[in-house]
């Protein structure tokens, strides 16, 4: 028997998916002895043993559909010749794969494609790269005995009149092209499309000869049609026929790097295909354990950004922010910046600076911005862009299990029963997870949507929730707290989970709270605008469909009572035993690519890494012995209160990196006048960002392709980034933070980021077995990973929550104070679409501004009709806060009463509009809920001009000293 | 920070403990502020109650008894 251990990296094609059974299976394929489980394909066992079997049509990430023929194979006892990828393996089956008879059919087969196929092998994008090509190798094809008179290439025919069977290559997609005449018809790609990214933006259109793979209806092109860029079918394709453009133009690559997805909190893993250090593609990893192979359009094709001609390589500085911007060494850069910082220190208190950390950023890098503070500034005012997005599940997953962290990972959901999504939208915010979800639901689970809006997840090709409860935004509390009313009055708790895993005396207590009639569905039926019956119905689905799972975004956290609804929806689970099972369990869909890692390694004010209170003097001593210096007992500063202290005073410098607060934090006009009166602001990013129009220093950055370190995911899995690239400006962000701190007289001796995880490994008890070692060995790990839990923790909470009983905490709705009236009569909610990301510094600087070049206003038609106000008309859009304008597009989508639109371009600046209310738990913003009103407009508002031309002002730099 | 958003921001906190059950809904919500804010925060959070506390809502002006003094 062959022993065929997959060493870590092999990434053939084995053909056909694996099985999932335990029971085994012996056969003999060649004369070798193959043991392998129950359902596996003859084809895989062979690949498996080694022994690859011609193929065209197969793909492992596909169901075998037995197309081509190339595989077929010859089995003793069995007549004729089966086709290895749609037969399953029997025990006891002897299999020969190179008969004779098989060798002649393969030939046969290849030579009918052949004959319908340019032969300019030797100019195609796809030369080297190409299983066309491979299997003519593989079958020993020699000649083509018949030339074809019908061709599906050949764009006249041979009196020169045009063939009709000839279509033009389709280039609407900016990133790949469609050449119909290379098509064999194979179907990968529409099966890629359909199993593996859920569009079912392909279909094989016509029979026989005139069978051609379209996108879209018959006049579509890629561009116009349902595709969403993802890529799956480009990697699918066998040929050159689906081609990423950046091949056709450079050529093939020669090597790759595994490394992790810079954009959102999936975290997918990816082999960054070089030309010596040029990065010719990014294909997704198939043993990548968040995305199994899969891929969005941002990870796989939004890269450009990095070589973008807008990045700044040099530092800069400025004494005040309406002098022009000049070009300096980096060490003037250091001693400018120092100097200013330990002057602030000196003049105004040891307490008036501090930092934010960047979710962009790596771990690493995290870590030693926020010792930067503890350490060298001497105080706790460190924060991070998590406090403006899911600070509140940080403090209700604590409170009520101990930990703040989703509790599984993203393999749980092909065991899910029931999948409940609320204020999430995945397909454009978290795609790859999408996927693997909306395939659960094809395979027959039932689905909930808690959302404004009806998004896609609601209803598309092939997935329709079971209920979609379209709430008003800003009562997610009386909604969640209505569904823990049905399941504990109508009897549909897990008892024996609760006295055993929870504080009963608390449930008790909880009970009586939500059982109170005021709580139930049709009490809230007015406040929520969602028909009781429909919360009813959904309530039950929850409780009784098996395993149910929670899937949260932004919609909850980003409210006044996001740490409410957090709580709220710990509960559910609890009531129901849903916590510390697969397929089930509660997760955060965390927005960047590293909001868990920032949060994991200390950059909240109160928390140093690991979640642990700066109040406890026993931690505190951890670090204070490693790092020699005394930490200061008292929580810091938050972004808001930063900001607060700056207008009055008492905040005077900041190191901010990777961040663009002023874009991405609400209330502008405050954000503005907070860095306004600061004296230093250090900004440490790609790009002249809008916060460095408030800047005095700028430090240039690195991209993700330019260094070392790990992201951690939103299912606490830490991956590596590698380094393919020298950074461009010359120094990883890590090595710029060093500088800074360096010149603060910290003499910090860092050489390489695993020192730095050695470092949080030796300090915080849930990574302290994490090692690069142990990264290289195993790809990925999932926190916790320690001694009691050496290969790491894909499940949290099995045996008992971390803190011990699990808490059901009374969640009692207490309506925003941000409401409408005659004034401001809509509700305002924001979000994100999936070829952006966040502020769009990155997407923006790409050709992913084909898909989403402005933000749009989707307004109900009842409501634009009212105001007069017509598809792509410019509107006003004003609150107590500010206005701004932007177009507006008409769409039932939202219901009557409420208006969204997205933040990803600084000109629309959406953040004018949202309030500074906040949660009341963390400060974490109210954004998804704004009273507004909108009216006819002819262009942008004043503080759009206005700012606008600060900004440019600001951006100017002098050309460099000769 | 404007006086009326701070007062905002205790009054919050308070309306989140005071709909918890059991008798300790003011060490909760001073624990919260101790958890939280800032000296300088509870600094102007403790000079405001020491001026009459104007707005403050009655737990969170019983909780200001348990709010730690910055050193
Ligand atoms: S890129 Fe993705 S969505 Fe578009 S056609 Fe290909 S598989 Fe479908
Ligand atoms: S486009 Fe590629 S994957 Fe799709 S049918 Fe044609 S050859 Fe096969
Ligand atoms: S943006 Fe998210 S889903 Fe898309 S490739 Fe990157 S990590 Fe994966
Ligand atoms: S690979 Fe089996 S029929 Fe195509």
């Amino acid at each position: 028997m062959k022993d065929f251990i997959i060493p870590w990296g092999d990434d053939r094609d084995l053909g056909t998916p694996a099985s999932k059974s335990t029971k085994s299976v012996t056969l003999n394929i060649d004369g070798f002895d193959v043991t392998v489980p129950e359902g596996t394909s003859v084809m895989r066992a062979s690949a498996l043993a080694g022994i690859d079997i011609p193929k065209l049509c197969a793909s492992d990430n596909l169901e075998a559909f037995g197309s081509c023929r190339l595989c077929v194979v010859e089995i003793e006892g069995r007549r004729g010749t089966p086709a290895s990828c749609t037969t399953p393996v029997t025990p006891g089956m002897v299999v020969h794969t190179q008969s004779k008879k098989v060798q002649k059919i393969r030939k046969g087969v290849m030579e009918l494609y052949i004959s319908d196929h340019p032969l300019d092998c030797l100019t195609c994008a796809a030369n080297g790269d190409c299983e066309l090509q491979d299997m003519a190798g593989a079958v020993g094809l020699r000649d083509v005995r018949y030339e074809a008179v019908d061709t599906h290439f050949k764009a006249k025919n041979t009196s020169g009149e045009s063939n009709p069977q000839w279509l033009p290559k389709d280039d609407s997609n900016p990133y790949f092209t469609y050449d119909p005449a290379k098509c064999i018809v194979c179907s990968r790609c529409v099966r890629a499309c359909e199993e593996v990214q859920g569009t079912f933006a392909l279909t094989i259109s016509g029979r026989g000869f005139d069978s051609r793979v379209s996108a879209g209806s018959l006049n579509d092109t890629f561009l116009s049609s349902d595709c969403v860029s993802c890529g799956a079918c480009v990697q699918a394709c066998p040929t050159a026929t689906l081609q990423e453009k950046s091949v056709i133009e450079m050529g093939t690559p020669t090597r790759s790097v595994i490394t992790t997805c810079a954009y959102c909190g999936v975290g997918c893993s990816f082999k960054a295909e070089m030309r010596g250090d040029e990065l010719v593609r990014m294909t997704p990893y198939k043993h990548g354990k968040a995305n199994r192979g899969h891929s969005c359009v941002k990870g796989r094709f939004a890269y450009g950004y990095a070589t973008h001609q807008d990045r700044i390589l040099n530092p800069m500085i400025r004494d005040t922010i309406d002098q022009p911007w000049r070009e300096v060494s980096w060490a003037e850069a250091m001693s400018f910046a120092a100097t200013k910082m330990r002057g602030l220190q000196e003049k105004y208190g040891q307490k008036s600076i501090g930092v934010i950390t960047s979710s962009r950023c790596t771990n690493e890098e995290t870590f030693l911005v926020q010792k930067l503070t503890r350490a060298v500034f001497g105080n706790n005012n460190t924060d991070t862009c998590a406090r403006v997005c899911h600070s509140p599940t940080g403090y209700g997953l604590g409170q009520t299990y101990g930990t703040s962290a989703g509790t599984q990972d993203f393999d749980s959901v092909e065991e899910t029963d029931c999948a409940l999504i609320i204020g999430a939208n995945p397909t454009d915010g978290h795609p790859v997870f999408a996927s693997r979800l909306k395939k659960r639901i094809r395979q027959g689970a039932k689905l909930i949507v808690i959302d404004p809006r009806r998004t896609d997840m609601v209803k598309s090709n092939h997935i329709q929730a079971d209920h979609h409860l379209p709430l008003r935004p800003g009562t997610n509390v009386a909604i969640v707290t209505a569904l823990a009313h049905v399941i504990v009055t109508e009897g549909l708790i897990d008892a024996d989970y609760i006295r055993n895993r929870c504080d009963w005396d608390e449930y008790l207590a909880y009970a009586e709270f939500v059982s109170d009639p005021r709580h139930s569905p049709e009490a809230v039926e007015l406040l929520t605008g969602v028909p009781a019956a429909d919360v009813r119905a959904a309530a039950r689905t929850y409780a009784t469909a098996g395993k149910s799972a929670i899937y949260y975004g932004l919609g909850v956290t980003e409210h006044s009572q996001g740490s409410t609804t957090v709580i709220g929806i710990a509960n559910l689970a609890m009531l129901t035993g849903n916590v510390g099972i697969n397929g089930a369990g509660v997760n955060p869909l965390r927005g960047q690519n590293n909001v868990q890692g920032s949060c994991d390694m200390g950059s909240f004010p109160h928390e140093l890494p690991g979640y642990r209170h700066v109040k406890n003097a026993d931690v505190r001593e951890i670090f204070e012995k490693a790092w020699n210096v005394t930490i200061d007992p008292e929580p810091g500063l938050r972004i808001p209160n930063m900001l607060d202290a700056a207008v009055d005073g008492t905040f005077k410098g900041l190191y901010c990196q990777g961040e663009d607060i002023l874009q991405s934090d609400p209330d502008t006009k405050h954000v503005a006048a907070g860095l306004a009166a600061m004296e230093c602001v250090i900004v440490h990013d790609l790009f002249l960002n809008e916060t460095a129009n408030y800047a005095h220093v700028f430090l240039p950055g690195s991209s993700f392709l330019e260094k070392d370190g790990t992201f951690t995911n939103a299912e606490r899995r830490i991956n590596r980034v590698r380094k393919v690239m020298a950074p461009k400006n010359g120094y990883a962000d890590w090595e710029v933070t060093q500088m800074l701190a360096n010149a603060m007289g910290a003499g910090w001796t860092y050489t390489h980021p695993s020192q730095i995880m050695d470092e949080i490994a030796a300090t915080t008890p849930s990574f302290a077995n994490v090692s690069y070692d142990l990264l290289e060995e195993r790809g990925s790990i999932q926190w916790p990973c320690n001694d009691a839990n050496p290969d790491g923790t894909p499940l949290m909470h099995v045996d008992g929550f971390v803190r011990g009983k699990g808490r059901l905490i009374v969640t009692e709705y207490v309506a925003t104070d941000e409401k409408t009236g005659p004034r401001f009569p809509l509700l305002l909610t924001t979000g994100r679409i999936l070829s952006q990301y966040n502020v769009g510094a990155q997407t923006r600087r790409t050709a992913n501004v084909v898909w989403h070049d402005q933000d749009v206003l989707e307004i109900h038609p009842h409501d634009a009709e009212v105001r007069g106000v017509k598809e792509g008309d410019f509107v006003k859009l004003a609150s107590r806060s500010g206005e701004t304008t932007l177009r507006a597009t008409i769409t039932d989508r939202v219901s009557p009463g409420v208006v969204y639109t997205t933040f990803h371009h600084p000109d629309t600046q959406a953040n004018v509009i949202t309030t500074d209310f906040s949660d009341w738990a963390t400060n974490c913003p109210e954004y998804k809920v704004t009273a507004v009103q909108v009216s006819p407009s002819n262009g942008p508002t004043d503080w759009q001009e206005d700012y606008a031309a600060q900004a440019a002002a600001s951006r100017r730099i002098l050309p460099a000293a000769e | 920070m404007k006086t009326e958003k701070m007062v905002y921001m205790a009054n919050q906190i308070a309306t989140f403990f005071v709909s918890q059950p059991g008798t300790d809904q003011a060490d909760r919500v001073a624990a919260h502020i101790n958890d939280f804010w800032e000296p300088r925060m509870r600094e102007q959070f403790l000079t405001h109650v020491t001026a009459g506390g104007e707005g403050l809502s009655e737990l969170s002006l019983k909780a200001a008894a348990l709010v730690r003094q910055p050193a």
